[in-house]
């Protein structure tokens, strides 16, 4: 059911000079994939591309069959695609319920009470938190709520901005062990992270970039064994 | 005959102009160099107007003083007096986002006008004060003296464009407008912002101040009715954005244009038939709102542009990437 | 007490329901597209103006009429919005504070312009006021005014908290930003804004009509107090701004109670001015307002 991301030779930026510049990488469908790189990179710029808040200068994103360059960011949702931006990503005066609700209105699914069954079951810490404002839980738990907004649209993709930033070392785990959850259901996952590698540790393919250009693409473990990458990525340290 | 009355209609229009070239002037101030929005720009003339005829009439039982004080005297007072409301408000308000400061400033214009109507003591409340006396009154009687109140009224702007123009180039000036296009990256660089501020706002309403001294002495007499908020307030807004805000040739060329197109436009109407003319003050009223949206949506920059361009800092690098 | 109550605290409630009706509008607005709108009073002043001439047509109860006021107001605002302050979305808010400003006075122009600047008294005819245990009176209209501004309150609660556009509403005041990347329809979250105070603007204006007469400064002079109401509230909560209609109206009218000896506390010449130093008090010490609404 679900559809090849296709990158090709993406240009962007926010009206200056071009932040990427000539990108190109394709998401499986159903895999995990992770933008690794140094800070400055183009990570997050890459992520916002696609979905729509930065201008393209050149290239396409495409989603199966369909050209995502030019549609507008609130067309993407219908799409298929959601978003968790990294931080101020819950809408903290609304309850947990409302948030997820919300997530809901750009694409309804066709059986609302069974998908958001399915989410409070991936995340079972909100289920006591339903009726509070979504700007008094903690981090983790707040990035919980923004995934399961974002899953609430039944997505085909979703963009995650380091959906770990932040977070203490046992909530990272959580996350990670969410995410291959996540995956699970057959939802491709496209994520940026600083925490290189335990996210290659989850992620079918890892995509490294440097002053805005690819650098190396290879599955989670190729990256991981890599010298190169271990040295200048990993902290050099044996994986 | 037909000439001479052309002639003082025109001196007439020119002493308003300039004393509406004033406000400008001292809204560029705050708002063009500052950033600052005023929306009572009707209180802090009134009080330069009543302060300057209280200080400057003869004593009389009907109001305060008067004090019998020269005009220019008369005329720092009411800079003084204007300068002081602005400060109360901007210590207050100008550390909020622009709208705040919009409605305290409605706000404290309604107030001093409220004081205005209802304390009889010191404003002889609707029934105003009157015999307040021009400057070089002994130079000239009659209708001539208009002529010379031209000249000092078109004295005191050229005073205040030198200094505007003089802060606008100086350290200053140039820290202001830093401040006015980023606030962060100023704050950042170590300027105490809110003091400069408060420093604009209150220069500003001071010249407001001189302004509305002025216009009492060329009335000779001041009601409540002098200090309606919304004729003064918003046509020195449609001037300041039509002529060019953050420019002073600007915002005199605006204060001119907008007040002569103010002015001609009544003597047309006025012929309208009677049941028309009554209301075309309206009429005006409505086409100066809507040139007010063709301006902001079409000719942002106004008459004259700011000259300089705004001073940036450094252009900053994209959103870092985190 | 009873005179208290009939003279002062029923008078009161009234004003407050005229405040707190306008005051949701300038909130929503102020909380979902990010300004403070000048031109609300006159809004209610349009409003007002068109009551009165459905009045002069159909000889019914003025608060009949009021949908015909709304949609005045209504299709005054959405025009305004799309001709006006669209276009100037993309810059800085405050040219479009600016623009609100401008269009306050076309509004207030175009009032005096068809319908004359003299005052005008809705001919309701004279009601005896209700007495209710013996000894409380209190007039038709403040209880009608009271009760409609109380029922509005539940239904725009329940708007806001169960109905999709409301929690849409809610989540644009919160985080446009967000909203955005949720994929949520702003255009028509806009709109709603717009129609919802623009419907109150008109009941607000009606209200005030009643009570006093309508006159082209009507909305104008009520602006000041609806925006206090609208800050005291806390910016981008509806229901706190209509706590602060009624606390600015309480704080007005009981101002002028002679709470020490015969006379009245402050001059009733200057109600308007309790509502700014209530505002002022409030952005010195508060400026989030009470029901910690977002500050801007």
């Amino acid at each position: 059911m679900t559809e090849r991301l296709s990158v090709t030779d993406l240009t962007a930026g926010y009206g200056g000079p071009p932040i990427i510049e000539d990108i190109s990488l394709t998401v499986e469908p159903g895999e995990i994939a992770v933008i690794l790189g140094p800070n400055g990179a183009g990570k997050s710029t890459l992520l916002k591309t696609i979905f729509a808040l930065t201008q393209v200068a050149a290239g396409s994103i495409r989603l199966g069959a369909k050209e995502l360059v030019g549609c507008k960011t609130s067309a993407l949702v219908p799409l298929g695609v959601s978003a968790v931006p990294q931080s101020k990503n819950v809408f903290a005066t609304l309850s947990v319920e409302e948030n997820l609700d919300v997530g809901t209105y750009a694409a309804p699914p066709k059986d609302k009470a069974a998908t958001r069954e399915k989410i409070l079951a991936l995340f079972p810490d909100l289920k006591d938190k339903l009726g509070q404002p979504a700007g008094e839980l903690s981090g983790g738990q707040r990035q919980m709520v923004a995934m399961g907004r974002a899953l609430m649209s039944e997505p085909k993709l979703i963009l995650l901005d380091e959906p770990t930033a932040g977070l203490s070392p046992a909530y990272l785990e959580r996350i990670f062990d969410l995410l291959l959850d996540i995956r699970k259901t057959g939802i491709t996952i496209l994520m940026v992270e600083q925490n290189a590698r335990q996210a290659l540790q989850i992620a079918d393919h890892g995509h490294i970039l440097v002053a805005g250009r690819n650098h190396v693409s290879g599955t989670g473990k190729e990256l991981l064994a890599d010298e190169d990458v271990r040295r200048l990525f990993l902290g050099g340290a044996a994986a | 005959m037909e000439l001479t009355g052309l002639f003082f209609y025109l001196v007439s229009l020119l002493i308003l102009g300039g004393i509406y070239a004033l406000l400008c002037l001292a809204l560029n101030i705050q708002w063009g160099m500052g950033g600052l929005f005023n929306a009572g720009i009707a209180g802090f003339y009134g009080v330069g107007a009543y302060s300057s005829a209280i200080l400057t009439t003869a004593a009389s039982s009907r109001h305060l003083g008067g004090y019998g004080l020269p005009v220019p005297l008369g005329l720092v007072g009411a800079a003084i007096l204007a300068g002081l409301a602005g400060w109360a408000v901007a210590k207050i308000c100008v550390r909020l986002k622009s709208d705040y400061l919009a409605m305290a400033s409605i706000g404290i214009a309604e107030i001093l006008r409220l004081v205005i109507v209802n304390e009889d003591w010191l404003t002889n409340g609707s029934l105003g004060v009157s015999r307040i006396p021009r400057p070089l009154g002994d130079l000239a009687t009659g209708r001539m003296s208009d002529v010379v109140f031209l000249g000092f009224v078109w004295l005191v702007v050229l005073l205040v464009f030198v200094a505007s123009s003089r802060l606008y180039d100086s350290p200053w000036g140039r820290s202001l407008r830093a401040i006015r296009d980023n606030e962060t990256s100023a704050a950042a660089a170590g300027k105490n912002i809110e003091k400069f501020r408060i420093q604009t706002f209150v220069i500003g309403c001071a010249v407001m101040g001189i302004a509305g001294g002025l216009s009492a002495h060329y009335f000779r007499f001041l009601s409540p009715t002098a200090t309606d908020p919304l004729l003064v307030t918003f046509l020195v807004w449609v001037m300041l954005m039509a002529g060019g805000s953050g420019n002073n040739k600007g915002a005199i060329l605006g204060a001119l244009a907008i007040w002569t197109l103010w002015s001609v436009t009544e003597i047309f109407t006025n012929r309208l038939p009677p049941e028309w003319a009554t209301r075309s003050s309206f009429i005006r009223m409505l086409l100066v709102g809507l040139l007010l949206q063709v301006v902001l949506q079409r000719f942002r920059a106004g008459l004259i542009p700011e000259k300089s361009p705004p001073v940036r800092f450094k252009e900053e690098g994209p959103e870092p990437d985190r | 007490m009873i005179e208290f109550i009939n003279f002062y605290l029923f008078p009161a409630l009234t004003i407050g329901s005229i405040y707190a009706l306008g005051a949701v509008g300038i909130s929503m607005i102020f909380g979902i597209l990010r300004f403070a709108h000048f031109a609300h009073g006159d809004l209610m002043t349009l409003g007002t103006y068109g009551i009165l001439a459905a009045a002069a047509i159909l000889p019914v109860n003025p608060l009949l009429l009021i949908p015909f006021g709304m949609v005045l107001t209504i299709v005054s605002a959405l025009l305004v919005d799309r001709l006006f302050y669209q276009p100037l979305r993309a810059l800085p808010t405050i040219y479009t504070v600016i623009s609100s400003f401008g269009i306050a006075l076309v509004f207030r122009s175009l009032v005096q312009l068809i319908w004359g600047s003299e005052n005008q008294v809705f001919s309701t005819g004279v009601k005896p006021p209700l007495v209710l245990f013996d000894t409380i009176r209190v007039s038709v209209l403040h209880l009608q005014a009271i009760v409609a501004t109380a029922i509005i309150a539940v239904l725009l609660h329940f708007f806001l908290s169960r109905t999709r556009t409301g929690r849409s509403m809610r989540a644009v005041a919160d985080d446009p930003e967000l909203a955005e990347v949720s994929g949520l329809d702003t255009a028509k979250v806009v709109r709603w804004t717009w129609i919802i105070g623009a419907a109150l603007a008109a009941i607000a204006g009606a209200f005030a009509a009643l009570n006093t007469s309508a006159h082209p400064n009507l909305g104008w002079n009520l602006l000041l107090p609806m925006f206090a109401a609208a800050i005291l509230g806390g910016i981008g909560k509806p229901m706190g701004a209509m706590a602060g209609g009624f606390l600015i109206g309480l704080a007005e009218e009981l101002s002028s109670y002679h709470w020490i000896g015969d006379d009245a506390l402050i001059s009733p010449s200057y109600k308007t001015a309790v509502a700014f130093i209530c505002m002022i008090a409030l952005l010195i010490f508060r400026p989030q307002g009470l029901f910690k609404g977002r500050l801007l």
